[in-house]
């Protein structure tokens, strides 16, 4: 397992395993995103109770999803970067957080949209917005961290440890806020749970929400490829990659 | 290392800590006269009529514990970052953790501790029922060293920046939420009449878990702001 996993613990190969996947990720999650979204945006049939706005949970849906599982996954890049010492998994949480808080504050300002015309309101201290708020928080705490300090690999660390101690916090939140709305206003909203959904509707949200996953991939790889480049940038490779890019660039506008 | 070292080492390191702060007693105090402020501010801002006081003093009281925390979090570990202490500390053969726990034990007793003793005096001024009383100790006493445990680790993480308030509170206010519903749910059943021993030992344990945990974070957190 070591003997495989070794090479990739190099920062150049890595550089140059993610540069052979990205064009391929971009361009399967440009096409299943659009898909998704044009299907759910034209063409999937209106709800009878809600009309046209429920077709935000097409962009809502995927991005409260991923907002979730991109916070363990960076969770999970911190601790491999303490445990085993890769400073390539501290890069990759460098890579996953912006990408994570944007899905999340996406996720928000759906959720709030949506609820103006159903709920009558542009937020409610409801259990899922609440927590959803609070991930928010752990994640901007995690950037500001990571970026407080000079020394990225320091920041890396602390912002690593930061993120272990929220992903400990989130079951504890989840289940905290909970219960705190229901003793609270009991069941006010039952909006979430709606009927089993129609398959016209399923099939273009399930396709969005592989497209939102691969963009999120996609993002992640190239936030992590320019990672490398902006940490390594005094090493001869990153020099030469940078060289071979220009020499292109200049023959390219040459032969235009 | 034998049990006696870690003992004696442990004990050391919170005796050395109670003496600097009692050099400079102010530092004990004006957290807790911060509490009493922003407690006395609230009947000015939203009006002395006791229905209002008694619905929002657990509320109040609890907020303010958690902002008091912050405040006194800089002197857990910035001293003994700018001279050096700290790194001694990594140096010991005794494991850092142990050591990391003194100093929120110390911080405890210094912060937690006369928070609770105070805790009474804040509910008069705020009109908490009778009933809430009992509770709101309660609460106070298992839910403080959750306070210090986890703003120790936001404290040891920000030590080396030398600019930690601000970004200290992004990072630890959202952890305390569990704590702030927990503690107020359970002032609000009991002054609902239902019992509230259900909310407070939930709090109980997650005080143990936290306390269980925390040290080996804040060791963690040390070593990375050290190096």
């Amino acid at each position: 397992m070591w003997r495989w996993l070794h090479p990739y613990a190099k920062p150049e190969v890595v550089y140059h395993l993610l540069g052979r996947w990205q064009p391929w990720l971009s361009i399967t999650a440009a096409l299943t995103l659009g898909l998704g979204i044009v299907w759910g945006l034209v063409f999937a049939p209106a709800d009878y109770q809600q009309g046209d706005s429920y077709r935000i949970i097409f962009v809502h849906v995927p991005t409260a999803m991923f907002s979730m599982s991109l916070y363990i996954a960076l969770a999970i890049a911190a601790f491999v970067g303490r445990v085993w010492q890769l400073k390539m998994a501290d890069w990759g949480l460098a890579a996953i957080a912006p990408v994570g808080l944007t899905f999340t504050f996406i996720s928000l300002v759906t959720g709030a949209i949506w609820g103006k015309p159903m709920w009558g309101t542009w937020w409610e201290w409801d259990a899922r917005l609440t927590s959803q708020l609070i991930l928010f928080f752990l994640y901007v705490g995690v950037l500001a961290l990571y970026h407080a300090f000079s020394d990225q690999r320091n920041g890396a660390k602390a912002a690593g440890i930061l993120a272990m101690v929220g992903v400990i916090n989130i079951p504890i939140i989840r289940y905290s806020v909970e219960w705190w709305n229901t003793l609270h206003q009991g069941a006010t909203l039952t909006v979430f749970e709606r009927p089993p959904m129609a398959t016209s509707m399923l099939i273009p949200l399930l396709v969005s929400i592989l497209g939102f996953g691969l963009l999120a991939g996609a993002l992640i790889v190239q936030r992590m490829r320019n990672e490398i480049l902006r940490q390594e940038l005094r090493r001869p490779w990153v020099k030469h990659v940078l060289n071979q890019d220009r020499a292109t660039e200049l023959s390219k506008t040459e032969q235009a | 290392m034998n049990d006696t070292s870690n003992w004696a080492a442990f004990t050391a390191v919170m005796r050395r800590d109670l003496m600097v702060v009692m050099r400079r007693r102010s530092d004990v105090l004006n957290p807790l006269l911060f509490i009493l402020m922003v407690v006395s501010l609230f009947p000015l801002a939203v009006g002395p009529g006791p229905d209002i006081l008694g619905r929002i003093a657990a509320g109040v009281i609890w907020v303010a514990a958690l902002l008091s925390a912050l405040l006194g979090s800089e002197r857990l570990f910035r001293d003994d970052f700018l001279d050096g202490t700290l790194e001694q500390l990594t140096l010991l053969p005794q494991p850092l953790p142990l050591l990391a726990g003194a100093k929120i034990v110390v911080h405890w007793l210094l912060s937690g501790l006369p928070l609770v003793i105070l805790a009474p005096l804040c509910a008069l001024l705020l009109k908490l029922p009778a009933e809430g009383w009992l509770t709101l100790m309660a609460t106070l006493v298992v839910g403080t060293p959750i306070l210090s445990a986890v703003t120790a680790i936001g404290a040891a993480l920000t030590v080396s920046l030398g600019r930690g308030g601000a970004l200290l509170s992004l990072l630890l206010l959202p952890l305390f939420i569990p704590l702030l519903i927990f503690a107020t749910g359970a002032v609000e059943a009991a002054l609902m009449g239902t019992a509230a021993w259900p909310q407070v030992l939930l709090l109980a344990g997650l005080s143990l878990l936290t306390l269980l945990l925390a040290p080996f974070a804040v060791a963690a957190a040390i070593r990375v702001s050290v190096n």
